[in-house]
């Protein structure tokens, strides 16, 4: 059977059609050689429009397909299905982008629908060329890596090995817990931290499916998803474990105070880290509240101490002061119910379930709400003088503590850049782990197999990491349970009658798939570690390599068509 | 309309009221002027009225509220551009008015003779620029009239002169370097003035400015745009001298010191460093250190045009607590590095101290004190 190509011009509503004569660019489509039927739509990617596709395969015998409509990022997984659905090999369509490129970004109707025109037949050109490819599925090992033992990755890797699978849970310090075990309640329950961390941990410790590296550090990282092999410090010797997936939940680092030195964080004893309240409440136990040994009478909360503050560089709200400022007056308050506690604040976020039922509780119990945000401390004698304006007030006041509580924030931890750059893991402007979209894959990252937990994506409260981490584990548990992985198909290809092996290719490849073959002298290409980038293709010396499904000849068919 | 123009041309519709900015205001300690108040008026009031506010003089441009700004916004200048709008409108105190005037007829704010500018340097042996020298002092308004500063000026060059360094003045080619017309809301005339010091120093090929004033460092520095030289305060090339052992302080000075750190020099510019390091180099000298110091230094009220204009209340000055908190540190000597705290720092010593009390020294007399 020759060839016959089928073109669909999509009008997109009015996105294309207002500005691109469509029933014009169908018109020229049908006049091409080896065009057997060109047809316009409102949706093409609507059921309907997907079904004249379909029926037109069958009834004409189309071998390729042309769909003009807008970015190949956006419906060209759509129109592989479709064709596929009707016996095509999925890599028998061909996109022409006229809507991001075209419509979109032109005005002049006639100049637009010449460019449509342009662009559908270089699609044409490309689409006589188009090759079937096959799509190629590997072994997925079964068992999986948590990067992290704090809650995050405590409850991935239970997760993960109460469904059955072999969970590595790597933790660099020689206990788990992570900033959990620093706290003395949560909020805004007041549940106390220790005995439910000790029952986790006793949980995770006597797991039969988790085998637990303390003292542990991932330094190397090789293979793809399904197939990673990484490199662990383990005591004095190196590991090597072999995992199908990776839950990354490394945690945060408190904001350093002594980055705002106005508060005399590091100066002044009596200026402390909501942290280091944690611990000097936990050690005071439930009756005594003493700071150097007396019972202070005016205890002070600054909020927002490195958040929302672009002078430090920490544009973000860190979400859990507030509430662990509100937790922690109202301790004070129950403690010595004679002191003056008072929280000075810009905004209370207090959005989550019974946070504002908690705040209401908090101010109730006598804490005092001020609003404005403290500028200065110094001393006057022994005293602490906190200088703030009352903004409600409209009045600057000098306020005296015997205790100043600085409300610091969460920022990414500061090995964060070097464990970026061994799992190869993209950071938001803000510094964190970046997840593979904000919304639709918010604990995927753009490395297939590798997935986040908890505060290294951004700031979180426990309940959030644990809903996290519960999702990560379930998004790293797939590929586990479905025994193999689809590999990507449009790969390089190297010509070994051309390689001579100088490896620019290997140097060009972030990928890490392409190596010298010792034997042969040329290089060879990891197909399962091949994203089809081109990188390498581009910058052969020997035009050795060639990328399926961009072949010089496609693309250069497409340029004809076009210049 | 003025508010509207204001909120857009200061982005101060990005303000989230949080008040650091008045917290930290030294001004607010002691006046009505509340900065905060001032960005919320201009984005509600319309109409606002900025020829009632004459508060806005108090202002010492001292930038705490820009430091502590946690949204990048810069309140300092918004009360400049307040100003300019005064200016433009003819309100502007006498005493401020005349400075002005002075500035643009005889380049100094102090109302002296521009022929006279180098009067202070006669019979000390001091190149002028135009005779070739790798290294121009920058002397500045108040070190050239000023008796009291003329010693800081004199003090500098006896120790370039032990150094041995190559250095030259402009004399009576110098004018202001016009920090002070700025921040008074005079914008055209700092334009004008950085235009004949950019001509100037184009025509004098020199390797580094040296500044006795952190003002006129801070000019050159951040605000002469197209100045291609290397500028630094006094205190920085000092620091330097003495690092590489050019500058040997001998002499014992037996003195208990603290240190003003200026906002012009410290805050603003980061310059903590080099000021404790000369005064440290000095033997015998001991320095002890103000509870409220670098970062959290508190402003001596004599930037920002303040040297001509009293504000809203002249009867409290942050002068006098300085100098409080400098004799209850046991302290002999305030050391400071600005003409302008000199200047409001020794007028309150003589107020709370009295003669014969603590002392109010620039750190390059105590330095020559040891040569």
């Amino acid at each position: 059977m020759g060839l016959r190509i089928g073109v669909y011009v999509c009008h997109c509503g009015v996105n294309i059609a207002a500005t691109v004569d469509v029933e014009a660019v169908t018109r020229f489509a049908l006049g091409l050689p080896s065009v057997a039927i060109a047809r316009d739509y409102t949706y093409m990617c609507s059921d309907p429009g997907q079904a004249l596709i379909k029926e037109d395969i069958k009834e004409f015998g189309l071998t390729k397909v042309v769909v003009a409509s807008c970015s190949p990022m956006m419906h060209e997984p759509t129109f592989r299905g479709t064709i596929q659905e009707a016996g095509l090999n999925p890599y028998c369509l061909e996109m022409a982008n006229i809507r991001e490129q075209c419509s979109w970004v032109h005005e002049e109707e006639e100049e637009a629908t010449r460019k449509a025109i342009q662009l559908v037949a270089a699609a044409v050109d490309k689409a006589f060329l188009l090759e079937p490819l096959e799509e190629r599925r590997v072994a997925v090992t079964s068992a999986a890596l948590v990067i992290g033992g704090g809650i995050a990755g405590m409850q991935a890797a239970l997760d993960i090995a109460n469904a059955g699978f072999q969970v590595y849970l790597v933790e660099k310090e020689p206990r788990l817990g992570g900033h959990l075990a620093q706290l003395d309640k949560t909020f805004p329950t007041l549940e106390p931290v220790a005995p439910l961390l000790a029952e986790e941990i006793r949980e995770v410790e006597g797991h039969p499916n988790i085998d637990l590296l303390t003292s542990a550090e991932v330094i190397g990282l090789e293979g793809y998803i399904g197939n990673f092999k990484v490199n662990v410090t383990d005591q004095a010797t190196i590991r090597e474990l072999k995992v199908g997936t990776i839950v990354v939940a490394t945690g945060y680092d408190l904001f350093d105070a002594r980055l705002k030195p106005e508060y005399g964080y590091g100066i002044y004893e009596k200026v402390i880290t909501g942290l280091e309240f944690e611990r000097l409440v936990s050690l005071s136990g439930s009756r005594k509240f003493w700071v150097n040994g007396k019972e202070p009478q005016d205890v002070l909360f600054i909020q927002c101490v490195g958040s929302r503050d672009k002078s430090v560089g920490q544009e973000y709200c860190s979400r859990i002061c507030c509430m662990y400022t509100a937790k922690q007056a109202l301790l004070v308050k129950e403690m010595l119910p004679q002191a003056r506690v008072t929280v000075l604040y810009m905004d209370v976020r207090a959005y989550g379930k019974g946070f504002e039922e908690f705040y209401d509780q908090v101010r109730g119990e006598g804490v005092l709400y001020r609003r404005g945000n403290p500028s200065e401390i110094y001393k006057n004698g022994k005293r602490l003088i906190v200088r703030v304006e009352d903004t409600l007030l409209g009045e600057p006041v000098q306020l005296e503590a015997d205790l100043v509580v600085l409300a610091t924030g969460i920022t990414p931890r500061r090995d964060s850049p070097k464990i970026a750059n061994l799992l190869k893991l993209p950071r938001s402007p803000d510094g964190f782990f970046m997840e593979a979209h904000p919304k639709l894959r918010p604990v995927d990252t753009v490395t297939e197999g590798i997935y986040l937990a908890g505060c290294c994506q951004g700031p979180k409260d426990i309940p959030d990491t644990v809903t996290q981490a519960k999702a990560a584990a379930a998004s790293a548990m797939i590929p586990l349970c479905q025994g193999q992985v689809k590999v990507e198909v449009v790969t390089s290809i190297i010509d070994e009658e051309l390689c001579s092996g100088c490896g620019i290719c290997a140097e060009m490849c972030v990928y890490d798939a392409l190596s010298l073959h010792e034997r042969k002298g040329v290089m060879t290409i990891n197909e399962v570690l091949c994203k089809g980038c081109g990188a390498c293709a581009a910058a052969c010396p020997s035009k050795a390599i060639k990328l399926s499904h961009f072949t010089p000849a496609q693309i250069l068919a497409q340029v004809d068509a076009l210049v | 309309m003025e508010g509207q123009n204001l909120a857009q041309a200061y982005r101060l519709f990005e303000c989230i009221q949080c008040g650091r900015c008045t917290g930290g205001c030294p001004m607010s300690l002691k006046t009505r002027f509340n900065i905060r108040r001032l960005i919320y008026e201009a984005l509600v009031d319309e109409d606002m009225d900025l020829q009632s506010k004459e508060v806005l003089w108090d202002c010492s441009t001292c930038a705490t509220c820009t430091l502590r700004c946690p949204k990048g916004l810069d309140p300092t200048d918004m009360v400049i551009g307040m100003r300019s709008i005064l200016v433009d409108g003819g309100r502007i105190p006498p005493t401020i008015r005349d400075a002005l005037k002075s500035l643009a007829i005889r380049g100094n704010p102090l109302t002296m003779a521009r022929e006279e500018r180098a009067d202070w340097a006669e019979g000390l042996g001091v190149k002028e620029i135009s005779e070739g020298a790798e290294v121009l002092y920058f002397v500045g308004c108040s070190p050239s009239y000023d008796p009291r500063v003329q010693k800081v000026a004199k003090a500098m060059v006896q120790a370039f002169k032990k150094a041995e360094v190559e250095f030259g003045i402009l004399g009576n080619e110098e004018v202001c370097c016009g920090s002070e017309a700025r921040r008074m809301g005079e914008t055209g005339l700092f334009e004008m003035l950085r235009e004949l010091n950019l001509e100037t120093l184009e025509r004098y090929p020199v390797e580094l400015v040296v500044t006795t004033s952190p003002h006129c460092y801070n000019a050159f520095q951040n605000e002469y745009q197209g100045l291609d030289l290397k500028v630094q305060h006094y205190t920085q090339f000092v620091a330097g001298l003495i690092d590489e052992e050019n500058l040997p302080l001998s002499k014992e000075v037996r003195r208990i010191v603290t240190y003003q750190d200026p906002c012009f020099l410290g805050k603003q510019n980061k310059i903590f460093e080099e000021p404790r390091k000369i005064l440290r180099s000095i033997p015998g000298l001991e320095l002890r250190e103000l509870d409220r110091s670098r970062e959290r230094s508190l402003c001596c009220e004599g930037g920002g045009g303040r040297m001509w204009a009293e504000g809203t209340n002249p009867e409290e000055r942050l002068a006098h607590t300085r100098v409080q908190e400098a004799m209850d540190l046991g302290a002999e000597v305030l050391a400071t590095a600005c003409p302008f705290c000199l200047l409001t720092l020794e007028d309150a010593a003589k107020t709370v101290a009295g003669e014969g009390g603590i002392q109010v020294m620039d750190i390059m007399e105590l330095v020559v004190e040891a040569l």
